[in-house]
């Protein structure tokens, strides 16, 4: 495949200069950090005109991550919602277990690059915290994991990974113990030892240059995707759907189709208990407004006097009360379309695709393929939609497994 | 006033050759009326400058001791309205001790720049640091706090180059708040000398006092600030005195005035 071109640019070519995608993005950080985010963002437009840098991160990416990953006919999904053909973009077959490794790879590149020589990052369900782990330990560099204490308890599976491969994991007690808490003592770690620590965020958020530069490196499954279509069908699909937490791996299977006007993008958000329920969800562009947090301005789950709420979703990977700053642009310009699943709907999902495709998706992926049968149905027989299968759900079974229980028991 | 009450306070410790004693507490922690005590306890025992914490769910920058503050501030219920109506409280008896709001940027964001303006100046308030504002992302802020008479002062840190530096003090006003460690609130001790030469440095290219804080702990180190810079900026350990009074019977502000007491006389006392 022709992957080895420079990073892809669209019609809106965002960010601009200042990291903004319209009115969203920026680099919202304590002075402290600012050199070094501008020191990366240097660093980052070195490689990304570098020819030999993503010449090493492709190689990588075939080799180690096991790419490219197949884009897959769902035959029996597409039969039960009969409507348009249901695509797979299979991210759960990479190398542990979700697309995150994409991301990790290319920013481990940089921060070697960098003379970097520790390694922190955040995780929700622990995919990007494997990840991030597994990077670093094939390249030799110790690594520093935040994890809210209730993701510790949700997802043991991949604590145990992380431990296994060499990670030290800090459980991180404040606030609800999620993602958003980890973030920040990754943050507090990050203003405390500048001097030789890379932070790997995990997600297309967050402040300049990372919502860009993660976008880019998970772009290879949009590319991938758009290829693949053409090989198997002859054409662009009608649609392209995915879940979105910070929303990696749905740029990364957005990014690419923007400028083809004929295709739909659906992003799907955690709507946990119902996005009636005050702070009982995760959908930051349907139930959220903007703001500054983690150093970009975006949606944000917030209450009326501008303090953050924690959200709520049964999905770690999506229980975060922001999203990046590129897909709040697209929400605000209205080229993506962003609707919502809750946790009962992932659930069920979850179970379905299981039995019908021989297939476990992640209760992240799951959040997507509970949309897909209304969008597959309104784009109606003839017609293609993929869906970003992001990771493979055996972390989830526990937390499905007492949900399920918990269901059963209250009938 | 505003602006010219914080460098109206400077100059008369100037002519007086002391350094400023510069203290911070949490607004709202553990409730607003305590926070009242404390203020006009601060004032009274040898504060110059006051900031006065607004709190944020998600404090990035700080140590365990501020966030901990800034929770029981807002498990208190405490809503930024109220900040700024205990600022008008204090100048009500307090009209010549600078009072400094500090905290983080979506209360403000969510405010709009201008309300948030106007009420600082409506109330008080003579100066704003927002720690997650830099000055790429603070020209709205900074213009709305202008229109108002209300100083943007900025955080400058050990990473600040000297292209940098050009860059910070651009717009600022009042004075300048030197963090001495990198790293989050009331963790690391500063080392005085290497805060020297950094102190003379951005004193050259601010033409503002220049303030020092972030890990300041004791009587001596607070004094060893002093002799330096224009003045010693302690947090974490009123803030922590606060904390270990919550339990006792005794008025929760017993144990702050006197620590800020003791430390606003080291300072005084520095240069004698």
């Amino acid at each position: 495949m022709s992957t080895e071109t420079p990073v892809q640019t669209n019609r809106y070519n965002l960010p601009d200069a200042k990291g903004r995608f319209g009115d969203f993005g920026g680099l919202y950080v304590p002075e402290t950090l600012m050199p070094l985010v501008l020191e990366l963002g240097e660093a980052w437009e070195v490689a990304k005109n570098d020819e030999a840098f993503w010449a090493e991160y492709h190689s990588l990416l075939k080799h180690f991550v096991g790419r490219p990953s197949p884009l897959y006919f769902a035959e029996r999904l597409t039969d039960y919602y009969g409507g348009a053909k249901i695509y797979f973009k299979r991210e759960e077959l990479n190398h542990t277990g979700a697309h995150k490794i994409n991301n990790c790879i290319g920013q481990i590149l940089l921060a070697k690059r960098m003379g970097r020589t520790r390694i922190i990052a955040e995780t929700g369900a622990g995919q990007h915290g494997v990840a991030s782990a597994t990077v670093c330990a094939k390249f030799d560099l110790p690594c520093t994991v935040y994890m809210g204490a209730l993701d510790v308890e949700r997802q043991k599976p991949n604590v145990f990974r992380m431990n296994l491969l060499g990670t030290t994991v800090v459980p991180v007690t404040n606030g609800n113990g999620t993602l958003k808490d980890a973030m920040n003592e990754a943050l507090r770690d990050w203003v405390t030892n500048v001097h030789d620590t890379y932070y790997m965020i995990g997600t297309a958020a967050g402040m300049h240059p990372y919502p860009e530069m993660v976008r880019d490196f998970q772009t290879v499954i949009g590319k991938e995707t758009k290829q693949q279509i053409l090989e198997l069908e002859g054409r662009l699909p009608d649609a392209v759907i995915a879940a979105v937490g910070g929303g990696s791996n749905a740029i990364g299977l957005f990014h690419p189709f923007i400028d083809d006007e004929s295709v739909r993008i659906v992003g799907v958000e955690a709507a946990g208990h119902g996005l009636d329920v005050y702070n009982g969800h995760a959908a930051s562009l349907n139930g959220g407004r903007p703001g500054v947090l983690h150093g970009n301005r975006t949606y944000l789950l917030q209450d009326d006097d501008g303090q953050i709420l924690e959200g709520h979703s049964i999905s770690a990977g999506l229980d975060y009360p922001g999203i990046g700053p590129e897909h709040a642009h697209l929400f605000a310009t209205g080229r993506a379309k962003y609707v919502y699943t809750t946790d009962k709907e992932a659930l069920d999902a979850f179970q379905l695709t299981s039995k019908l495709e021989g297939i476990i998706p992640a209760l992240e992926s799951s959040h997507a393929i509970a949309r897909v049968g209304e969008l597959a149905q309104d784009v109606g027989k003839g017609g293609i939609v993929v869906l970003n299968l992001s990771g493979r759900g055996d972390k989830d079974i526990f937390t499905v497994a007492s949900a399920i229980g918990q269901t059963m028991s209250g009938m | 006033m505003t602006v010219a009450r914080i460098d109206a306070r400077f100059a008369k410790l100037k002519a007086e050759n002391k350094a400023a004693f510069v203290s911070y507490i949490m607004a709202g922690d553990p409730d607003l009326e305590t926070s009242f005590n404390v203020l006009k306890g601060l004032s009274e025992t040898g504060s110059d400058i006051i900031e006065l914490g607004f709190p944020f769910s998600d404090p990035m920058a700080e140590g365990p001791i501020i966030q901990l503050a800034a929770e029981r501030s807002l498990k208190a219920g405490t809503k930024i309205a109220q900040v700024f109506a205990l600022a008008s409280r204090f100048r009500e008896i307090d009209a010549d001790t600078p009072l400094i709001l500090m905290g983080y940027m979506n209360p403000v964001e969510n405010m709009g720049y201008p309300a948030f303006a106007k009420a600082c100046a409506d109330h008080g308030i003579d100066g704003v640091i927002v720690v997650d504002c830099p000055p790429e992302e603070a020209d709205g802020l900074t213009d709305a706090l202008d229109a108002a008479d209300v100083a943007l002062i900025r955080l400058i840190t050990p990473t600040s180059d000297e292209k940098r530096l050009k860059t910070l003090v651009k717009r600022t006003k009042g004075f300048v708040y030197y963090v001495s460690v990198a790293g989050v609130t009331g963790v690391k001790e500063a080392d005085a000398q290497s805060i020297a030469g950094a102190v003379k440095r951005v004193q050259d290219a601010a033409q503002l006092p220049v303030v020092v804080g972030f890990g300041i702990k004791t009587p001596e180190r607070a004094a060893e600030v002093a002799r330096i810079a224009d003045g010693a900026v302690v947090g974490s350990v009123l803030v922590d005195a606060l904390a270990k009074s919550l339990p006792g019977n005794s008025p929760i502000e017993t144990k702050v005035l006197e620590t800020a007491g003791i430390l606003a006389q080291a300072v005084h006392n520095a240069r004698n």
